[in-house]
């Protein structure tokens, strides 16, 4: 089966949840005065639920007729390509959003500049932790300083 | 009106209000260039500045230009970068990105800069002309005409979509507007979709999902495949658009620039609407063979929707000028800088206050000819960032991505949405499932839902479609859009194409 319609399996699925939970459990708690109303609060989403459904069909069934297109990438052929760049790249996204908080945004942030870097073949050390440095000290000062979002610099134990 | 105009020029010609238009014009421009920081936040931002200056004149002209700046500088991340910061200049991306791919991202920019002062220049005039009138047309619309409109707007989506791609482009949009329903509702105030978490109250982020769908799985293509990137590496060879290039942008940039505006003017609608509707009208109504250019680096889809959105910036200053009455959360912050101000914005603004009305609307002028006269030559150096090497670009890249998620929500949560959001769109981009419809469809969604909520308890059910003829001639022309590709479909077929 093709990649498009795996998809469309899936996206079915998510339609089923989304119905089963309009038509089925949102309603359950709904004041009196509310369902004397025209509209509800699942009002909407059923419509949508419906209309998701029959779509994903129409995709699953293989119905509307037109030539398959291969994306600007092959996915068949994703070996050929640097996957194991890619993967590591959304790793690192992932280690950075659990240690901005507890590391701080300096340490975080110039970690992961350096590290997205070496992931991607850089090893000129002299240019890349100056130029991570840099940034993350800039963007913390733009940030902080004058849009006044707070942005926790430090780790944790070190305090604010 | 003269009396007024000289009034008007008056007062924005004085030295201290011409800085404030230039420093706007360039303030929004950079920051406006950062993915996450758009229009709403940087005037957010720019509201105690405005403030301490004292004059609602000068205060109401640096905030527009820092607007009309913020506005371009989104058009410049989403052209180079494929990083759309603000609704509005989402479907810039769509064919300046691939322009910028080709080694054409002088060219791209530079159309952005042209149909940019266009748009936000007719729209001033047309400003200036309908202002009164136009006020008393956007009463007429009420709830059952906007969802009518947005129907419209969604099904226009239709335009996006290739051969065989409707049914692709329809489902990302429902599954946009799915997406627009978690969390409290502004009409029902009661959490839906949330499964008990205390992180989907406030549903999903907008900055966070534009990014998702667009700025990573773009960047993490560029991983994939190194050879992606543009052929020029950020040299910009030639900004000049040719004399038949100019030609073939000359009508669009007009008929962009008045529908752009008259979309601005219907509060609600605003800049992303009319860049949306904007693209899809010049894509259905282009000829064949330059119908398929469309998303693939088109220069007339790129100048479509950057005209349309300075037009509606400009459109949208009309409801709350004329009646007080903010279109759009971008205007909405203006009017609260403008009551901090003591001065209340309504039909009785263009006679008590001539100097402020009319130097806004002069301003407009001035600040879309600093936009053009700052923004030209700065080009080759804006556009430089292509030329950054690939190791030190894509993280780069990623960094600003989570950043803009970060900074819009403050909370490390939303950077995990973030990349669990970006895989899904990697998926989906693997299967050639359009990405742009899913973020219209969620952006759309909650004003579409209230304003059907609303006419279903004014009319006690579905007769507002019925009953009111505006809203039955707008869903008939939904239903024709939706029906067109496969219309087409079918003619091609029986002339044997």
């Amino acid at each position: 089966m093709a990649l498009d319609r795996w998809i469309a399996l899936v996206l079915l699925s998510t339609c089923l949840l989304y119905g089963y939970v309009a038509w089925f459990t949102m309603d359950a708690n709904l004041a009196p005065f509310m369902q004397r109303k025209p509209v509800w609060p699942s009002s909407f989403p059923k419509i949508l639920s419906i209309l998701g459904t029959a779509l994903s069909l129409v995709i699953l069934l293989g119905l509307e007729k037109g030539e398959q297109v291969i994306g600007e990438i092959d996915h068949r052929r994703l070996t050929d390509y640097k996957l194991g760049q890619a993967v590591l790249m959304l790793a690192l996204m992932v280690a950075y959003a659990l240690c901005l908080r507890p590391l701080g945004f300096l340490g975080s942030t110039t970690a992961f500049l350096v590290a997205g870097s070496f992931i991607l073949g850089e090893r000129r050390w002299h240019v890349m932790i100056p130029v991570s440095l840099l940034t993350a000290g800039t963007i913390w000062y733009l940030v902080q300083e004058i849009l006044g979002i707070f942005l926790r610099p430090l780790p944790f134990f070190l305090g604010n | 009106m003269l009396e007024g105009i000289l009034i008007g020029l008056q007062t924005a010609l004085s030295v201290q209000n011409l800085a404030m238009v230039i420093g706007g014009c360039l303030i929004g421009t950079f920051i406006g260039m950062l993915p996450g920081l758009g229009p709403m936040s940087i005037i957010a931002i720019m509201i105690p500045i405005a403030i301490s200056l004292g004059d609602p004149s000068a205060a109401l002209i640096l905030l527009a230009g820092v607007y009309y700046g913020a506005i371009f500088g989104g058009s410049t991340s989403s052209i180079l970068l494929n990083a759309p910061g603000v609704a509005g200049t989402v479907a810039s991306s769509f064919d300046g990105y691939p322009m910028a791919m080709q080694g054409k991202a002088g060219k791209a920019l530079t159309i952005a800069a042209i149909a940019s002062f266009a748009g936000g220049t007719v729209g001033a005039i047309l400003l200036m002309i309908f202002a009164p009138m136009l006020s008393s047309v956007a009463l007429l619309f009420h709830s059952a005409e906007y969802f009518g409109l947005m129907v419209v707007g969604l099904s226009a989506i239709a335009a996006f979509a290739g051969n065989g791609q409707v049914a692709k482009a329809l489902l990302m949009t429902v599954l946009g507007l799915m997406m627009a329903t978690v969390g409290l509702g502004s009409l029902f105030n009661m959490p839906r979709f949330t499964g008990g978490m205390m992180e989907l109250q406030s549903g999903f982020g907008f900055v966070t999902l534009a990014m998702a769908m667009f700025a990573l799985p773009e960047a993490i293509f560029l991983v994939l495949k190194p050879k992606n990137m543009g052929d020029s590496g950020g040299e910009i060879k030639d900004l000049r658009i040719t004399r038949a290039e100019a030609r073939a942008i000359a009508p669009v940039i007009g008929r962009q620039s008045v529908q752009g505006f008259f979309i601005g003017v219907l509060p609600g609608a605003g800049a992303t609407i009319a860049s949306f509707l904007g693209y899809a009208v010049e894509r259905n109504i282009a000829p064949k063979h330059e119908q398929d250019e469309f998303g693939k680096g088109s220069i007339k889809g790129l100048a479509a929707p950057e005209t349309a959105n300075n037009a509606a910036c400009t459109g949208s200053f009309v409801p709350l000028l004329t009646l007080g009455i903010p279109g759009s959360g971008t205007t909405a912050i203006l009017l609260g800088a403008l009551i901090a101000l003591n001065v209340t914005p309504g039909p009785r603004l263009m006679i008590d206050e001539p100097q402020i009305f009319w130097a806004v609307i002069m301003s407009m002028f001035i600040g879309n000819f600093v936009l053009l006269i700052l923004n030209l030559p700065l080009i080759p150096y804006i556009a430089k960032v292509l030329a950054i090497p690939r190791n030190y670009l894509i993280p780069f890249i990623l960094f600003f991505t989570l950043m803009g998620a970060y900074i819009g929500q403050n909370n490390a949560t939303e950077l995990l949405l973030l990349v669990a959001f970006g895989v899904c769109g990697i998926a989906l981009k693997f299967a050639n499932f359009p990405l742009p419809p899913l973020l219209i469809g969620f952006i759309l969604g909650g004003m579409m839902e209230d304003n059907f909520a609303r006419s279903m308890q004014l009319y006690g059910g579905l007769s507002f479609i019925w009953e009111r003829p505006m809203t039955l001639g707008l869903l008939i022309v939904a239903v024709l859009l939706v029906l067109l590709p496969g219309i087409r479909a079918l003619r091609l077929r029986a002339k044997g194409v």
